[in-house]
C-alpha cells in the first residue's frame, strides 16, 4: 500500500491524483562502472476501481518519469465513496492504494 | 488434529488466501493485454497501427495540451491532455522523437470532457501527439515543440 492518492469532487466529476514510488528503468541506461545495460523495470499497468468495477485503466511504457504521477477525471463516484488504485510492473510486482472521495 | 479437522482448516486457509490475493491484485484477465508491440514500435505509424489498427486520423481542435515550452530536464516533463469530445474511451500520448514513441495510454469512460495528466521522459526536443478515440473514430492533435535541454532517456 504505497500508492499515495487523493480524490476530490470537481464540477460534478471526480479528480483523482496518484503518486507511485518506482524507479521506472527504461532498459536503455548503462551501468557506469561495468557498462552492462540496466534491465527495464517499469510500472506497466494502473487500474482504478470503484465498487469493484473498473473505472480507469492506464498502460504505461518506460517513457514515464521516475516515481510516476497520474491525474485524471472520472465521472460516476460520489463524495464519500472509496476508490482503489492498483499497479503492476513488468516484473510482476504489485502495489496498491486507497482513498475516499472528498 | 485428525484428518477431517485438517481438511477443514486447509479449506479455510486457502479460501482466505484467495480472497486476500484478489483483494490486493484487482486485475482482470484482460490485464495480460499490455500492448507490447505498440510500446516497442519505433515510429508513430507502427505504434498507431498496433494500438488502434489504423493510421487514419482526424485532426481535432477539441484536444488541447498542457506542456512546458522548454523542459530543462527531459527526465520529468509534466503533460496534460484535455479532450472536449463526447464518449471518449481511449487516449494515447506519443513522443515522436523518443526511441519508442508511445509513452502511455489511458482507458477512460467519460461521457463528456476527458482530462488526463502525467509526467513523461523526453530524449530530445520534440512535439507531442495525442490520439483520442471516441465513438470508434480516432482524433489526433499535435502540440507545439517542447524544447529539451537535457535528455531523459539515459544512454
Amino acid at each position: 500500500m504505497t500508492i499515495k492518492c487523493k480524490a476530490k469532487m470537481k464540477d460534478g466529476a471526480v479528480e483523482v491524483k496518484a503518486l507511485m514510488k518506482h524507479a521506472m528503468e527504461t532498459g536503455l541506461r548503462k551501468d557506469k562502472k561495468t557498462g552492462e545495460p540496466i534491465p527495464a523495470h517499469f510500472i506497466s499497468e494502473i487500474v482504478c476501481n470503484h465498487n469493484g468495477s473498473e473505472i480507469f485503466r492506464c498502460n504505461m511504457g518506460p517513457a514515464i518519469s521516475k516515481n510516476p504521477y497520474l491525474a485524471f477525471m472520472v465521472s460516476g463516484p460520489q463524495a464519500g465513496d472509496s476508490l482503489q488504485i492498483a499497479s503492476v510492473d513488468n516484473m510482476g510486482e504489485t502495489d496498491s492504494g486507497e482513498t475516499v472521495v472528498k | 488434529m485428525n484428518r477431517r479437522e485438517f481438511n477443514t482448516r486447509l479449506a479455510v486457509f486457502s479460501g482466505l488466501g484467495l480472497g486476500f490475493a484478489s483483494g490486493l491484485v484487482p486485475f482482470s484477465a484482460s490485464a495480460a493485454a499490455w500492448p507490447t508491440t505498440a510500446f516497442d514500435a519505433e515510429n508513430v505509424e507502427d505504434a498507431m497501427n498496433a494500438l488502434y489498427g489504423t493510421t487514419s486520423t482526424e485532426m481535432s481542435d477539441a484536444i488541447s495540451f498542457k506542456a512546458p515550452d522548454i523542459a530543462e530536464n527531459g527526465a520529468v516533463v509534466p503533460v496534460s491532455i484535455i479532450a472536449d469530445i463526447d464518449n471518449v474511451d481511449s487516449v494515447a500520448l506519443l513522443v515522436p522523437e523518443n526511441p519508442s514513441p508511445l509513452a502511455v495510454t489511458f482507458e477512460v469512460a467519460n461521457p463528456s470532457r476527458t482530462t488526463v495528466g502525467t509526467r513523461i521522459k523526453m530524449g530530445k526536443t520534440s512535439p507531442l501527439i495525442a490520439l483520442v478515440r471516441a465513438d470508434g473514430k480516432l482524433y489526433r492533435a499535435d502540440s507545439k515543440e517542447v524544447k529539451v535541454t537535457i535528455g531523459g532517456c539515459g544512454g
